[in-house]
Parts: structure tokens; C-alpha cells; sequence
């Protein structure tokens, strides 16, 4: 008999514990972010879908020597490459930069394996779309954007 | 099928758990024979996302495949990515810094912290007890945020590389685990407060499921599970692979082999880690987090090569055979939750339904580690 009282006060007294706990919760302060109209502050190294970078002083207007390093590394094929050589040029020049987000898995081998550091990684994390075709992008195209 | 449930003339009804069903937590499904409320045949049925990750392993170069391994038991991704890469490292004979092997455990100790941690909410949410997931969730998120400014990613890393990692760690990843040590330390004896002393789990818990160490041993159970019923097995200690030697620490383990001891395995294991992601940084060494000469295309010599490290749920062992190619000839994938889901059938045969779903809970199965 006393051992069915025991059991009733340990009962209790856990109950009453653990509504302890959960009240001390409740006047803390909250701790979520209101996503999204409070925007998330990303990490310096967000890893998010990769871009080329701006550079001045080239001439093309970013650093790439389209030699499809990143094409032929990428576990993934969601890179393709188009380039030129123009007569009389010495060197090939990019024409066409493709990235297929569907597939990539951000590992980020791309951004590694480039000679000339002409990749890195952009921030964007609000990715949303109908169609598959949202997530294609022309590198090349939003590198002369942020060049402006 | 049981002698029970062949005779004609003693009903029993077939129930599915899953593919979709909460407790499961991905793609399993569970198919059960019941008398009533209880079981007496359950099977596990496997493969629903099966995504070939040995045959992609076969047809990618050693650093193609650096992404898969993280999608295999994605809670503790740091440690399944440690042991391709330590795999690889002893097969083409690759010197890993120190620092980078100091980093890569302090690491892989937080993802264990972070895996258990998720474990905790989700196990008592299935078994109807909502509050602590939210508050493991927080603490979790902390770690999460931690690694995230470390390695950019916040679930599938892809931190450790062949010879070393991506990139180094600054002064505020050493003073954000400091803290992140020291708020979780605070925080266990509220979460036993609130969930071990708990009446209701400890009678959920405590004689429920109960698994042997002779069923451990043949089924290949591994980590928690094991350690819950006696088998004091740790691939950290039995098979010491990168500087885990360095490092003090105990293996909890537990005789009963009941849910509870399975669940009080974790809950210690996530004080231990704690206490290894301390001494590795008070050890920290200074230098560099990457090898000097490591090849850009990765030929190991011919042969067989084998290692296996504890990832959050047991033994994960990769096996990999080499034809002095860039690909490998075999990478044979050893998931620990694979055995550990093995012996569900056996475990679950005379269980109350209800108190299957706790053994299910306790088992702590990653599903796409599984089907891989």
C-alpha cells in the first residue's frame, strides 16, 4: 500500500518539476526569428549556389580563363561551359557560364579546383520557383549585373 | 511466419506501419502481424529511397564522391564524411596535420552532440511528449549556427577533405564551442529533470523492448544499442583511428538492454562528448589544416582497404577496393543503423504496439542510412 502512495507523490512531484521547467521557459526571452519578415544574417562562409566574381580589371569582366576545370570536377555535371577563341586571340574567352541548381549538392569542389579564384559563393537562401528552369542561372549574365 | 499466425483458426490482422508514418521519421515501412494489440511477426521492409550511393561511389573519382558520404546518415554527416576520407587516407598513404585531425574530432563530437540532441526531442515526441523536442531543438540550433560559420553548410558538411579540411577555424569558433560546452553542460540537468525523472517516460521506458547481447552480437548491433545491453564496444576505443588515443573519456554502458538504458546511453554520451570537444580545445595545436602535397587526382595502389569510425548511431565502416584507378573498383558502405533496424523483428515480437513505437523511438534509426 504505501508503496502505491510513494508512486503517486513521485508522480506528482515530476509533473509538478517538469511544469516548473516549462514555466521558467515561458518567461524567457523568445528565441525564434520571424522568417520572413525578419531576414536570417547569413555566415561570412554561407556556402549558398555559386557565382563569378566582378573583377575591373579584366577585360571580359571577371577572372575565368574558361579552362573547365569546375565543369570536369563537379560531381554533379551542373556546369557547362561555352567559350571562343577569337582569330587572332591568344587566349579562349568565356562566352557562356551555365549552373544548374537542380543538381548541385554545394559541396563546393567547383570554388576549389578553380585556378584563378574566379568563383565563390553567392548568399542567397530565399530560392524559390515553379518551374525547373528558375533554377538554371547565367553566371555570366548576373556577373555583369552585380558588375553595375 | 509464426506457428501463431499460420494457424487458420487464430486470428491475426497485417498493419503497416509506414512508409509514412511519424515514428518511422523517413520512407520505412514496418509490416506488422498483430493479435490485437500485439505483435507477433514484424517486419522491416527496406529500400524505399534507395539512391545507390556504393554504385555512384564506383563511377565518381575519390573527390567526386567527397559530397555522398554526408547524405548517408545526415545527423552526424561529420562523422560518415571522417570515414571516407580516413579510408582514403590510408589507402593512398596521405599524412594528415595535426591540427586538422584535432579539428576534425572536435567536430565530429559536436555533430554527435547535435544528432543526440535531435534523438532526444524526437524520440519523446514519439511518445507523446511535445515540449523537450522544442527545447532540444534550440540547444541543437546553437551547434547548428556554430558549424554553419565554420563550414557554410548547416546539415550536409563536406568540411573534411583528403589530407585535411576545407578551411580553418578562427578565435570565435574556439570561444562559441567554449560556450556552446559550457551552456549545454548547464542544461542536462534540466533535461533530466523534465524528461528522465519524468513518471510517465520512466514507465514507457523501463522494461520495455528489451534486447540482449547475444542479439546485439548477431545481428552486428552497434553504438548506443549495443552499449545499452552490456557490450562495452566503441570503435573509438578498440580500434583508435585519428587522435582519439589523446583524449579521456569514458564509454557509458549500461546492462539492462531495455529502452531506458538505450536512452540513458545517449544522454551520457552527450557529456562525454562535451568533455572530448573541451580537452581537444585546450589541445588545439597551432599549423597548418592541410597536407602539403596531396595529389589532384587520387591513385591508391591496388588492394583492400578497411576502416571504420563511430558515427552518433554505431560503427560506420567503409570498405573500399582499389584497382590503381582514379574510381574506385568496390566502396562497400557499413551503416550502422542497418544492423540496428535488423533486429527490430525479433525485439518487437510479443510488444504492445504503443511500446514498439518507444523501441522504434530507441533504436534510433536515420532511414536513408539505411537504404543508402
Amino acid at each position: 500500500m504505501s508503496g502505491y502512495f510513494r508512486e503517486v507523490y513521485d508522480g506528482c512531484k515530476s509533473l509538478l518539476v517538469g511544469l516548473g521547467i516549462t514555466f521558467r521557459y515561458m518567461i524567457q526571452p523568445v528565441v525564434t526569428l520571424q522568417y520572413p519578415r525578419q531576414a536570417v544574417k547569413m555566415a561570412p562562409r554561407y556556402r549558398g549556389h555559386i557565382d563569378l566574381i566582378p573583377d575591373a580589371e579584366a577585360e571580359s569582366g571577371n577572372k575565368c580563363i574558361a579552362c573547365g576545370m569546375c565543369q570536369r570536377n563537379c560531381p554533379s555535371g551542373c556546369i557547362t561551359l561555352k567559350s571562343e577563341k577569337p582569330e587572332g586571340a591568344k587566349k579562349k574567352v568565356l562566352t557562356g557560364y551555365r549552373l544548374d541548381f537542380t543538381k548541385c549538392s554545394l559541396c563546393g569542389l567547383c570554388v576549389e579546383s578553380c585556378p584563378t579564384n574566379a568563383l565563390d559563393f553567392s548568399k542567397e537562401y530565399n530560392l524559390a520557383g515553379l518551374q525547373a528552369e528558375n533554377f538554371v542561372f547565367d553566371l555570366l549574365k548576373r556577373c555583369e549585373e552585380r558588375r553595375r | 511466419m509464426s506457428v501463431l499466425a499460420a494457424d487458420p483458426t487464430y486470428e491475426t490482422f497485417v498493419l503497416n506501419m509506414g512508409p509514412q508514418h511519424p515514428a518511422t521519421h523517413g520512407a520505412l515501412r514496418v509490416k506488422l502481424v498483430m493479435d490485437g494489440e500485439y505483435i507477433v511477426e514484424a517486419e522491416p521492409v527496406l529500400g524505399y529511397i534507395h539512391r545507390m550511393h556504393e554504385k555512384m561511389g564506383e563511377n565518381r573519382t575519390y573527390h567526386q564522391y567527397l559530397p555522398n558520404p554526408s547524405r548517408l546518415d545526415y545527423l552526424s554527416a561529420m562523422a560518415c564524411t571522417h570515414g571516407h576520407v580516413a579510408t582514403v587516407e590510408r589507402a593512398a598513404g596521405i599524412a594528415v596535420p595535426e591540427r586538422a585531425e584535432y579539428l576534425r574530432v572536435i567536430t565530429v563530437e559536436l555533430n554527435r552532440v547535435s544528432s543526440h540532441l535531435l534523438w532526444l526531442g524526437a524520440f519523446v515526441l514519439d511518445l507523446g511528449g511535445f515540449t523537450p523536442l522544442l527545447y532540444a531543438m534550440d540547444d541543437r540550433e546553437q551547434i547548428l549556427d556554430l558549424l554553419e560559420r565554420v563550414t557554410g553548410s548547416r546539415l550536409t558538411y563536406c568540411y573534411f577533405r583528403f589530407g585535411g579540411l576545407y578551411n580553418d577555424v578562427d578565435d570565435d569558433f574556439v570561444d562559441g564551442a567554449r560556450a556552446l560546452v559550457k551552456r549545454i553542460r548547464d542544461k542536462m540537468p534540466m533535461y533530466h529533470n523534465l524528461i528522465t525523472k519524468n513518471v510517465i517516460l520512466r514507465q514507457r521506458l523501463e522494461g520495455i523492448g528489451p534486447i540482449s547481447a547475444e542479439m546485439c552480437r548477431k545481428y552486428g548491433a552497434t553504438g548506443p544499442v549495443a552499449r545499452g545491453s552490456g557490450i562495452p564496444y566503441d570503435v573509438r576505443k578498440h580500434e583508435p583511428y585519428s587522435v582519439y588515443p589523446e583524449f579521456d573519456f569514458d564509454v557509458p554502458v549500461y546492462e539492462q538492454g531495455d529502452s531506458m538504458a538505450r536512452y540513458l546511453v545517449r544522454m551520457d554520451e552527450i557529456e562525454q562528448s562535451l568533455r572530448i570537444v573541451e580537452q581537444g580545445l585546450d589541445k588545439l595545436p597551432e599549423g597548418p589544416v592541410m597536407a602539403e602535397k596531396v595529389p589532384k587526382i587520387i591513385k591508391p595502389p591496388k588492394g583492400d582497404y578497411y576502416c571504420a569510425v563511430e558515427a552518433a548511431r554505431g560503427s560506420f565502416g567503409i570498405r573500399l577496393v582499389s584497382d590503381g584507378t582514379n574510381t574506385p573498383y568496390r566502396l562497400k558502405l557499413r551503416s550502422p543503423c542497418f544492423s540496428n533496424v535488423s533486429l527490430f523483428g525479433e525485439a518487437a515480437r510479443g510488444l504492445l504496439l504503443a511500446d514498439a513505437v518507444a523501441l522504434f523511438g530507441s533504436l534510433d534509426l536515420v532511414i536513408p542510412d539505411i537504404d543508402r
